[in-house]
């Protein structure tokens, strides 16, 4: 249905993930009106679902939703933290049902590429009310700021009041300004006379003469004129010079800009006189019925011409590519079982080892091509970011600068789709928290634009993403303060290291920004990062030097799926080691092993040293192979960090696909150094080893 | 529509499973386990050991591709250990979308006994019925009828670790 209409790709991911969200939080609150109350994990997904649900249409500028879900993330903010007991929650399910389904309507009006226009502010006055009764306050002084029928909150820009005045505004204007401005399209973008009447169309209300080039936007050829010349605008307002750029420069698919004000405005006088008998039947009442009809056709040509461009590309599911990995996975096990099978032990097969060699070969392929079809490069992502840093920076009034780095870098798509909302809150947080203000920047002699640096890269089987900000830093006094009042820090401040202090911000409800804003500020977007990282595997952590920024890292695996791995034996017990980790393996002398005091065994590899971790004594497996001189040593490496293993003999080299270990086993106690577990070519199961959990155990 | 449906034939389901129990054996005792939650009875495989479990998970076994735990149920009630035979069996259960495999001795039937026939567990000691949803009356017999809700999900207190 939604291709329906093609819309905007940035429209399009937020008309699915708010749909999503709201299907998601409408069966939360169905299930939990049931039970006829809400119990604070659906309390905290809704917060959430509200929080994200907020930010997206703040940003893509649906105000009357954004405000919407802000008086329902208040709601639960209170009955969240407050935890209050008088609360009627089948009205609160009624209120917020209502709710969902304004915003519901409203992403149908956007999908059929209609104006959002829904006014919500009967609804948020009953949010406000409910909110009042259940804070317990005297309902009298609410009814103050009710009475005033105003939205007001703090964060609400002023911005968006005008928006509202400039509904019903008279014309009793002066027209003082005269702009000229010049909007160029991306290339390639398609339909420019159409943007350019999406263009004019915004500046509606805002504008109260124009005359633009090529005067024709409903002609075909003018959208060629505009893609080679740009497209030009005169316009005559009494708004300033940035009101104008800021509604302009919202445009979608905009490449560049220009905007100047003309300060004697004989050029456009005299086109308006022209003009002006033409206009004069339409006047500034751009969106006209027959409009209205030709962004129709529009809209099937643009159909049309899609459909002839894209069609070597088609949108799968993701669902059905984890089903086509987990076949190929099953693919590559069965592979094995049957080339390596135990009965043809001993047996002289060429045409059999012929055939084989082509199977593997194939099914190799076969499985590059599917992880391949799952990577997709970082860079959509990133630059989703380039908006969040402007709009941000718009709002407070701040300047910095995006600088991405390995945007290239390529990761699986179920990666892609776990970090994209753990990015925009860091960036957010960065921005809001992090970066000073531009005159305080300089009173610390640094520049005034600061400056975010997104790096991504790959090392090992890992990718980093490293978010770094110039800005003030943490401040370690109000993190400990914050942290003794949660009491989250009991013994003495010594004892814990800066790090540890730094990574306390990513506990749930930690926030030490006072003010609650738009932005941040409720702890709650550092509790949607981690939660988001380590559903993918991922581990983040942070550093920071007051006055200097901070910079947080996110690790993440490359894929879930298939790993390369070396399979090793220890007694009767199968271990994988991840093949990216092992630097070599060799049977050891016992000249090189050094033992030291307290019984740690070392062995000195050209003339550096290595700890040696025994996998049978850890993991308390019965094998005969206790001496070094009769096994084998693997040298792994991870994080800088290196550790020889010692294990009774290698079992060989095989791609294997990563299975989690059994929910039970893991609720029942998280193995330090198990990443999981695997099918090998015989049925029987190998542990996944988890190099950095072992290399802690070691140090532990 | 298909919701309710779908509901129907679950009740269904449930309806010809109500009071029916599998019992197996385990030492002199006789033990019933809701016949819904097994999926299936598998003889021993090969386990395959996960360090640092306690000693009653027995490890994982790979039942067609599916990695699923494996309990010894005598460990479990703190029974001395038994060497495994050949009548020794796997009990796969599947409670709220979590499969584990029980080892028992041996398996005997399924037999329904009706809920009149359930008495409540006498309360003896706090530690011996901890499992023990019921006591089913089957002519002279008795079968001791498993909680398997708790079986699977109270961990006993030595186990519980920090990232609970």
């Amino acid at each position: 249905m939604s291709n329906q209409y093609i819309n905007e790709p940035m429209l399009d991911l937020f008309i699915f993930e708010s749909m999503q969200l709201i299907e998601q939080m409408e069966l939360l609150i169905i299930s939990n009106e049931k039970s006829s109350s809400y119990d604070s994990d659906a309390i905290n997904e809704i917060f959430r679902i509200m929080h994200t649900i907020k930010g997206s249409s703040a940003m893509m500028l649906y105000n009357n939703i954004s405000t919407l879900a802000h008086s329902m993330e208040d709601l639960f903010f209170v009955l969240r933290e407050d935890k209050p007991q008088n609360v009627d929650y089948s009205e609160l399910s009624d209120l917020v049902l209502e709710g969902l389904d304004f915003i519901k309507v409203e992403i149908a009006k956007i999908r059929n590429g209609d104006e959002a226009d829904g006014d919500a502010s009967a609804l948020i006055k009953s949010l406000r009310v409910f909110h009042a009764t259940i804070k317990g306050q005297d309902l009298s002084a609410k009814n103050q700021n009710l009475a005033d029928g105003a939205v007001s909150h703090e964060n609400h820009t002023p911005e968006k009041q005008q928006y509202y005045i400039g509904k019903v505004r008279t014309e009793t204007t002066s027209l003082r300004n005269t702009f000229q401005a010049t909007l160029r399209f991306e290339q390639d973008c398609g339909m420019e006379n159409l943007r350019a009447f999406g263009v004019v169309n915004d500046l509606g209300d805002l504008v109260e003469e124009y005359y633009h080039m090529p005067e024709d936007l409903d002609h075909e050829d003018s959208a060629r004129v505009i893609s080679e010349q740009g497209f030009t605008l005169f316009l005559k307002t009494d708004r300033s010079l940035e009101e104008i750029h800021r509604v302009l420069i919202q445009t979608f698919s905009l490449k560049d800009l220009q905007l100047t004000q003309v300060e004697n405005s004989e050029l456009f006088n005299d086109l308006h006189k022209e003009r002006k008998i033409l206009l004069e039947d339409s006047s500034v009442k751009v969106p006209t019925s027959s409009g209205r009809d030709h962004v129709a056709n529009d809209y099937e040509e643009k159909e049309i011409h899609s459909a002839a461009t894209q069609q070597s590309i088609i949108s799968v599911s993701v669902a059905k590519l984890d089903q086509l990995m987990d076949l190929v996975g099953e693919m590559v096990i069965a592979e094995a079982m049957v080339t390596q099978n135990p009965d043809l032990k001993g047996l002289e097969l060429n045409n059999f080892e012929k055939a084989a060699r082509q199977l593997r070969k194939i099914t190799s392929e076969l499985q590059d091509t599917v992880m391949s079809v799952r990577m997709v490069p970082l860079a959509g992502t990133f630059q989703k970011m380039n908006r969040t840093v402007r709009d941000m920076c718009k709002k407070l009034n701040k300047e910095v600068q995006l600088l991405l780095i390995g945007q290239e870098t390529e990761v699986d798509k179920n990666i892609i789709e776990h970090i994209s909302d753990p990015l925009m809150h860091l960036i957010r947080n960065s921005i809001d928290h992090g970066i000073e203000m531009p005159d305080e920047r300089e009173a610390q002699r640094k520049p005034r634009l600061g400056t975010i640096t997104l790096e991504a890269k790959n090392v090992g089987g890992d990718v980093l993403i490293i978010i770094r900000d110039d800005g003030e830093g943490f401040s370690k006094d109000r993190i400990l303060a914050k942290a003794r009042e949660k009491g989250l820090i009991q013994g003495s401040e010594e004892e814990v290291t800066d790090k540890e202090i730094y990574n306390l911000v990513f506990l749930p409800g930690f926030s030490t920004n006072e003010n609650v804003t738009e932005f941040s500020g409720r702890g709650v977007g550092m509790d949607v990062v981690v939660k988001n990282i380590e559903a993918v595997g991922g581990a983040i952590a942070a550093d920071s030097v007051p006055g200097k920024g901070t910079t947080i890292t996110l690790k993440i695996p490359l894929t879930l799926a298939i790993i390369d791995g070396m399979n090793i034996k220890v007694g009767d017990a199968r271990y994988t080691i991840p093949t990216t980790a092992i630097k070599e393996s060799f049977r050891p002398k016992m000249t090189e092993v050094i033992v030291d005091p307290d019984d740690n065994e070392m062995m000195m590899v050209r003339g550096q040293c290595f700890p040696i971790l025994r996998l049978h004594d850890i993991y308390h497996v019965q094998t005969e192979v206790t001496h070094f001189t009769d096994g084998i040593i693997i040298m792994v490496e991870q994080d800088n960090k290196t550790l020889c293993i010692f294990a009774d003999e290698l079992i060989g080299q095989q791609q294997v696909v990563v299975k989690a270990l059994p929910t039970y086993i893991r609720n029942t106690k998280k193995v330090r150094g198990l990443a999981g577990c695997t099918l090998l070519g015989d049925g029987s199961i190998s542990l996944i080893l988890d190099i950095g959990g072992l290399m802690i155990r070691q140090s532990a | 529509m298909a919701d309710i449906v779908e509901q129907e034939s679950m009740d269904q389901i449930e309806d010809t499973q109500k009071g029916k129990f599998l019992t197996f054996c385990m030492g002199n005792e006789f033990y019933g386990i809701e016949i819904k939650y097994v999926t299936e009875i598998i003889g021993l495989q090969p386990i395959t050991e996960i360090p640092e479990m306690p000693e009653y998970i027995k490890g994982i076994i790979n039942l067609r591709g599916k990695i699923i735990p494996v309990m010894d149920v005598r460990l479990r009630f703190r029974k001395p250990f038994r060497e495994y035979d050949d009548r020794t069996c796997i009990v796969v259960i599947e409670i709220k979308e979590v499969s584990i495999g029980l080892i028992v001795d041996s398996v005997s039937e399924v037999m329904s006994i009706p809920d009149e026939e359930i008495v409540a567990p006498p309360s003896v000691t706090k530690e011996g019925n901890k499992y023990i949803k019921g006591i089913g009356k089957v002519g002279s017999d008795v079968k001791l009828l498993l909680d398997s809700d708790k079986l699977l999900n109270e961990t006993d207190l030595d186990d519980i670790t920090s990232n609970i």
